[in-house]
């Protein structure tokens, strides 16, 4: 590889750098790049890997708080939960090579996921995945689910890790641009937590895991990258997994931890060793000299270039107290992975690469890795929201026959049973899920405990395109919620911020609005944002999706004996509602599914009743008076209703509901209202949850009876259970299988 | 009574038999790296489920040659316990302990979930506590669970009452619905001639605790006891 050649405007083109950019790097440098430190800096200074145009905005958000032990800039957030434990969480986003190559996309992106939070010194126990699709009836569709799905079980069951919820959707605007949103969960003790900083001048740096090769190099900044017609040749971007040297890998890296010659460790992730040892170096205000011709290679001829940009998984760099490098080397024979010396720390502040003895890399760490350029780009509304606003929900033609639109929606691919999905992914090993994917969160045991933790993954994307802000807002509500609905106190969030191009001042706008709403819920909630991630450019031929800022809530749930499920218990139980129904259908489902519109102003958050229904909710369930608990969201009462009576294992169980609200019945039965939560009690508690419920402020309701094989509301609906049931389980075996 | 539970790389279901042995049934239980070749005097062996390498060319075709199973051999020979769950189960039919093969599942997916099964067998050290008959639920993972054998060997299965548990119904029932993965008559598990080596595909590690609300599990890991 030629070091001398001139690097001309084409190639900086190339490495999506621009002209202010490429002087900018000069100028840090004292002089021109050579072409491995102009990859270098292409993938450190990519959206992906600097937030350049995010990190401006994320700086709002709320990201401490009592029990944050390690915040946003580590490889994953760290939260304490009491008992000298801590979970470690993050959730991360691979969108873009998951459009390419569903099932390896996918799978990496797991591993990936799994690498932050095994770097931390935890063990992974739990995963979720929030994932969005295009239109079912649209060509790609089906491979894509297909392939995603088959490739998230293919990496996270062999791993052990069980994959425990999260969320599927479909919409047109994910089309063109899939979304592939990782979340895992560790636990770890909470004074023991890894952390990646290089520190200690002469301390070797430590290579293990996966032999280098080819793959995925500029993996980085093609995720950096809008999508169009050439689509298909970035195919080699992306990067093929090995679940199996990942499981050896956080076997030996847990063994490892367990001692105490580890300085530092960090994942070769996204741009591989260059971010890596870039990063390190930056934490701990070092230096680093590495030899590349101590890289484990898996093939022949790889230039400096290859080895320093590849995306190659399943790898590790660590920093060890100088001298106990054997004690790696014993680890890493017992799990038969790859394990070199491949540099050591310096104090100099500068990443220098040797290759054949040759300097082909000399640079500051802190311009490259801490200082990245950082845009404040144009905001500004899209003008057609003005318009989208305008809607009257009484001039909306009322259905006929409204059991035939509750069995349209049950059936529709978003409001569907999703088992087709979570039975393809391990949802049990570790034996910690006390309960399954499916309910409103999972619930984990924290084994010598009495504890759980409870997770859920939220966001309704088309709210978030109408109105950004209050969508954002009402996602975080409804995480917080759906927590609640099982008896778990919100404890800290992780999110998954996706969106389109944001050099156009519509879609930034949307990120800024969306980030500020997010910020406001999750302070109401005492919910600090400990971890996250931004994909931007999730675009093609100039199409962006809904603005989608996932929200991923871990939950404390104090004690496992007292924990809410959303299906019903027994006949004769009494239904009551918390929270109250409104004259609410903008952005709903019923008005896509069966109007056909997406429009109209989103519903309210009165955030004090929001807070109220939750908190009474929790001390219904924590004085074991809730038998069960569903959070009202998408599809509505009827919907929620609906649920309840179908999720039971033991059995279909119906409700007989009576409404008095003066409301339309479309918009009682299937509008939206938020702070709504569904319970049910026996006969001889309603008088106390409704004391509970009144002294928490939070409006409530007894509606209804549970009982027979029907589900009846008003004189409006009256379906039949196994009908409902067929309908609700098979529509999505029917799309993909 | 001790176990050991062997540990391949890619075993991902040791620490909960390790969780269950110890703390749900109280007995003493060991770790056993595959690359030992002593059993540290257990009485019972566990080869748990996971991926053993990775599943390379068939599932548990690499670890039937791990330096471990020549003491497992032994032991089994010798009139010892052995009970392979899901992937350890694929492991015994490799090493010859167990007649068939598990193939893959006919849906060609993988499959997590409960299922329902039918005592097929109560006179052997596996299910002796159960009633003959009785409907047990426990969960599976797998993709690879879709047991077969010869015809004459079927038979002989039948005859010597060595097919421990069937795929059914929840009412006992054998039906073409009941059955995940299409395995030759419903097989969900089968011992040995002797009576001594085990393997099933369904997880009892994972249904031995109240807090999952089914204990069917732990009966089957009682009645080793």
């Amino acid at each position: 590889m030629n070091l001398e050649a001139p690097i001309t405007p084409d190639i900086i083109r190339d490495h999506g750098l621009s002209a202010e950019e490429y002087q900018r790097l000069c100028e840090s440098l004292g002089r021109t790049p050579n072409i491995v430190e102009l990859g270098i800096v292409s993938v450190m200074w990519s959206e992906h890997c600097s937030y350049k145009s995010s990190r401006i905005h994320l700086r709002e958000l709320p990201t401490s708080g009592p029990r944050v032990l390690q915040g946003p800039g580590e490889n994953a957030g760290v939260v304490d939960i009491g008992d000298g434990l801590a979970v470690c969480f993050k959730m991360e986003s691979h969108n873009h090579p998951s459009f390419i190559e569903p099932y390896q996309g996918a799978a990496t992106g797991v591993g990936g996921i799994l690498r932050d939070i095994f770097t931390m010194g935890a063990r992974p126990f739990a995963c979720l995945n929030s994932l969005r699709f295009g239109n079912p009836q649209h060509p790609k569709t089906k491979h894509l689910v297909r392939g995603v799905v088959a490739g998230i079980g293919g990496y996270g069951n062999p791993m052990g890790i069980p994959t425990v919820g999260g969320e599927v959707a479909f919409d047109d605007c994910y089309n063109g641009n899939i979304l592939v949103n990782a979340f895992t969960i560790g636990l770890l003790r909470a004074d023991r937590i890894f952390r990646g900083a290089a520190a200690g001048k002469g301390n070797p740096v430590i290579y293990i895991g996966s032999k280098t090769g080819r793959d995925g190099i500029h993996g980085a900044t093609m995720a950096s990258d809008a999508f169009d017609a050439t689509i298909e040749e970035r195919r080699p971007t992306v990067q093929v997994g090995d679940p199996f040297t990942e499981k050896k890998l956080l076997e030996a890296c847990l063994e490892l931890m367990a001692g105490d010659c580890l300085v530092g460790i960090q994942d070769m992730g996204a741009a591989g060793l260059t971010c890596s040892s870039f990063e390190m170096a930056d934490r701990a205000g070092m230096g680093m000299v590495l030899d590349l011709d101590r890289v484990p290679r898996r093939e022949e001829g790889m230039t400096p270039y290859d080895v320093m940009l590849s995306e190659s998984q399943e790898r590790m760099l660590l920093v060890v107290q100088s001298g106990r490098e054997a004690e790696v080397r014993t680890i890493c024979d017992k799990w038969d992975i790859d394990m070199a010396v491949v540099g050591y720390v310096t104090d100099d502040g500068r990443v220098r690469v040797l290759d054949k003895g040759e300097t082909v890399v000399d640079m500051p760490v802190a311009p490259i890795a801490g200082d990245a350029p950082l845009y404040n780009r144009p905001a500004s509304p899209s003008p057609e929201l003005t318009q989208l606003h305008q809607f009257d929900p009484q001039a909306l033609p009322l259905p006929r026959d409204l059991n035939d639109v509750l069995m349209k929606l049950m059936s529709s691919p978003n409001l569907a049973c999703k088992s087709w999905v979570w039975e393809q992914y391990d949802h049990m090993v570790m034996t910690n899920t006390v309960v399954r994917p499916g309910a409103d969160a999972a619930i984990l045991r924290v084994k010598g405990t009495k504890k759980g933790i409870a997770l859920t993954s939220d966001c309704n994307s088309r709210f978030c395109f109408l109105d950004p802000y209050l969508g954002a807002m009402l996602a975080v509500a409804e995480a917080a919620r759906n927590i609640s609905a099982c008896g778990g106190e919100p404890l800290a969030v992780t999110d998954c911020l996706n969106f389109g191009n944001p050099e156009r001042p519509e879609v930034m706008w949307q990120f800024q609005q969306a980030v500020a709403g997010m910020a406001e819920a999750c302070r109401q909630f005492h919910t600090p944002i400990v971890s996250g991630n931004v994909s931007f450019y999730n675009e093609t031929d100039g199409v962006g999706i809904y603005p989608t800022p996932t929200i991923a809530m871990v939950g404390l749930v104090p004690d496992l004996d007292r924990i809410a499920t959303p299906w019903w218990k027994d006949a004769g139980d009494v239904i009551l509602l918390l929270g109250r129904n409104e004259l609410e259908l903008g952005g709903s489902e019923y008005l896509k599914q069966i109007h056909g519109q997406v429009k109209g102003t989103l519903p309210h958050l009165n955030m004090e009743r929001e807070l109220a229904v939750q908190r009474a909710c929790r001390i219904g369930i924590t004085r074991g008076v809730v038998k069960s608990a569903h959070d009202c969201s998408e599809g509505g009462l009827a919907v929620t209703l609906a649920e309840c009576s179908l999720m039971r294992r033991q059995g279909l169980l119906g409700a007989t509901v009576e409404l008095s609200d003066d409301l339309r019945p479309d918009a009682l039965f299937f509008g939206e209202a938020a702070s709504r939560i569904v319970l049910s009690v026996a006969p001889a508690s309603v008088d106390l949850m409704v004391t509970i419920a009144k002294e928490e402020g939070a409006p409530v309701a007894v509606i209804g009876k549970v009982g027979g094989r029907s589900l009846v509301m008003n004189n409006g609906i009256q379906v039949d259970l196994a009908d409902l049931h067929d309908a609700w389980t098979t529509a999505l075996p029917k799309l993909f299988s | 009574m001790k176990f050991g539970i062997v540990v391949f790389p890619g075993s991902n279901c040791d620490a909960d038999c390790h969780h269950v042995v110890t703390h749900v049934l109280g007995c003493e239980a060991v770790a056993l790296w595959h690359k030992e070749t002593s059993l540290q005097g257990c009485d019972c062996v566990i080869l748990p489920g996971g991926y053993s390498h990775a599943d390379y060319l068939r599932c548990g075709a690499m670890a039937a040659f791990s330096p471990i199973m020549t003491a497992v051999k032994g032991h089994a020979a010798a009139g010892g316990l052995v009970f392979g769950i899901c992937n350890g189960f694929q492991i015994l039919t490799e090493a010859g302990l167990l007649p068939g093969v598990l193939m893959r599942n006919t849906s060609i997916r993988h499959i997590c979930r409960d299922v329902t099964l039918r005592v097929n067998s109560n006179q052997t050290r596996f299910t002796r506590l159960f009633r003959a008959g009785e409907v047990l639920t426990m969960p599976i993972a797998h993709n690879e669970g879709n047991y077969f054998v010869e015809r004459r060997q079927l038979v002989k299965l039948e005859e010597q009452g060595q097919i421990l548990l069937r795929y059914c119904a929840p009412d006992g029932e054998l039906t073409e619905d009941a059955n995940p993965n299409g395995s030759l008559v419903a097989i969900a598990g089968i011992v040995n001639e002797q009576g001594n080596v085990c393997g099933m595909m369904p997880h009892p590690e994972r249904c031995s605790e109240a807090i999952f609300g089914n204990r069917d599990g732990k009966k089957m890991f009682e009645s080793m006891l």
